[in-house]
């Protein structure tokens, strides 16, 4: 009975999206996507599938690894700010605010060009362990959008670190916990929960960042697209696949969050 | 080379290089045609002029896009939903590259139909265009929400008046959404003045590109690129202390948000 309910329910529903402006807007769309398959030129495709799926790749594992390593250091920036003394957080402060305040492009270009055309300079530098890596491009890429996504997601801790009811830490000191017990269990899941409604479009925005680490030769999934207008001299099918890549991504993405939201209890605080 | 002579050599390289600087930073800063802070501040006035034409068009969409989807008809906003969507899930610089090929393309495909010359569409214009139509996807949500929040019986007590709805929207719809909306229409001007640097790719002169053309003649890329961070900055900060005045503005007779909460 009850799977025979939910069946009527979602014919209901898809009846009630489904309405007939709706079906002549979609069939609108699959005529232009049909004719944009058939009179635009895609013979180029799979020559450059393979190198595509890399660009892919890599544009995911970057927006991965800057989004967990901005994360880990958002925490730290919206702790200082939130509670710390003036020592802790007028640094904090500055910090979100020249990141939040100057564009990412230019913060890519100063440490890219700025501080590699620094660094040869110095011996030192040169002989050490890290030499071999400071003269690839995607370090300075990664630590642009890490700096970039802390100082952001710096500002939205902050809050959700201020906005944790003070009953609920001084219940669990009550309770006899130490402050880091106290913070790891009540404060940080806590202020989590709270932010993770704006974790979603600072992913995103993350997402529509990680372009620009073409700019300084790092080859994403934009870079290889570049490469296919420079050598086919086609305009509009790469830019226009690249857009579709970009939008299926950010549609996961938003799916995913919105499964994770879910499984959160919405009563807090 | 022992450690000391490494240390040493180091520290000299580093004197060098500082007393080098300082002299020749300001040599390169400064905005007579020597140093290139005039170039610099061009660029900026540039991406200012840029910021301010893209808002204003992005406030012009966002409002009637805000306005068709809440009484819009079911069509009007199923494509506004559409464009909302796609243009807030692309990247801005696939945006920008896209729009402002396309862009020209048409135009110039449209003239030369009508059987007009081609034209050379100035980037200024291409700009504010590809921009203010990025910005107006997000003012359209960010109208939508603070139309949202206006008490209803305002608008209905309008429309008991017999206002036209020109008038409704002038003179009670506008004012009264305006508390709501600035918060969020400040976010998007901050992001117009930093979303102007990504049209450097594109080749259009700005701060961005003025900056890697003078560093990359000079080959003192950290000087160039910090100092137009900075330029930025106070872009981004003077805006904030406009921003606060402009908001208290809008709230004048209504209780401050300290009280409110």
């Amino acid at each position: 009975m009850a799977t025979e309910a939910a069946i009527i329910n979602v014919v209901a529903r898809t009846s009630l999206w489904l309405q007939p402006h709706r079906i002549v807007l979609i069939l609108i769309a699959l005529g232009l996507v049909l004719a944009a398959a058939f009179f635009m030129r895609w013979d180029w495709l799979p020559q450059y599938y393979e190198m595509g799926l890399i660009g892919i790749w890599r544009s995911l594992w970057i927006l991965a690894v800057t989004c967990v390593l901005g994360f880990l250091l958002a925490v730290p920036l919206g702790l200082a700010q939130a509670t710390g003394s003036f020592w802790f957080a007028a640094p904090a402060k500055v910090f979100c605010t020249v990141i939040r305040g100057t564009p990412l492009l230019i913060q890519l270009w100063l440490l890219y060009y700025g501080l590699g055309s620094l660094f040869p300079q110095y011996p030192w530098i040169r002989e050490s362990w890290m030499w071999p890596y400071l003269r690839q491009a995607w370090p300075y890429g990664v630590l642009a959008l890490t700096l970039s996504f802390a100082g952001y997601e710096g500002e939205v801790m902050r809050g959700a670190f201020a906005g944790v009811p003070k009953g609920q830490l001084e219940a669990a000191r009550a309770f006899g916990m130490s402050r880091w017990k106290a913070f790891r269990r009540i404060w940080l899941p806590q202020a989590i929960y709270r932010a993770l409604p704006t974790l979603t479009g600072e992913t995103v925005l993350q997402l529509k960042s990680t372009p620009l680490v073409a700019t300084i030769s790092v080859i994403d999934i934009f870079a290889v697209s570049s490469k296919v207008r420079q050598d086919t001299y086609l305009t509009y099918e790469p830019l226009l696949l690249l857009a579709l890549i970009y939008m299926t991504i950010t549609g996961i993405l938003v799916f995913a969050f919105s499964r994770i939201e879910a499984r959160i209890p919405n009563k807090v605080g | 080379m022992t450690a000391a002579d490494a240390s040493n050599s180091g520290a000299t390289l580093i004197d060098a290089f500082l007393s080098a600087s300082t002299a020749g930073i300001i040599e390169l800063l400064s905005p007579n045609p020597p140093g290139w802070g005039g170039a610099l501040l061009v660029g900026l006035l540039h991406s200012i002029e840029i910021a301010l034409g893209a808002t204003c068009l992005g406030l012009l969409i966002g409002t009637g896009g805000a306005y068709g989807k809440l009484y819009g008809g079911p069509v009007v906003r199923d494509l506004l939903a559409v464009y909302t969507t796609i243009v807030r899930a692309v990247p801005e610089l696939v945006l920008i590259l896209l729009l402002y090929y396309a862009g020209t393309d048409l135009i110039n495909q449209a003239l030369t139909a009508m059987g007009y010359q081609r034209v050379d569409i100035s980037g200024l214009a291409a700009g504010i265009a590809v921009l203010g139509f990025v910005q107006g996807a997000y003012s359209t949500e960010v109208i939508r929400g603070a139309i949202l929040a206006i008490p209803q019986g305002q608008i209905e007590a309008a429309r008991a008046y017999g206002m036209s709805p020109g008038l409704l929207l002038r003179r009670i719809t506008l004012p009264a959404m305006l508390p709501f909306a600035i918060p969020g229409l400040a976010n998007l001007w901050l992001i117009a003045t930093k979303d102007t640097a990504l049209l450097a790719v594109v080749g259009f002169y700005e701060l961005a590109l003025a900056t890697r053309q003078a560093a990359g003649v000079t080959k003192a890329y950290f000087t160039f690129f910090f100092a137009a961070a900075v330029l930025y900055l106070l872009l981004s900060l003077f805006s904030n202390l406009i921003i606060g005045r402009v908001e208290a503005w809008s709230r004048r007779g209504m209780p401050s948000l300290k009280e409110a909460r």
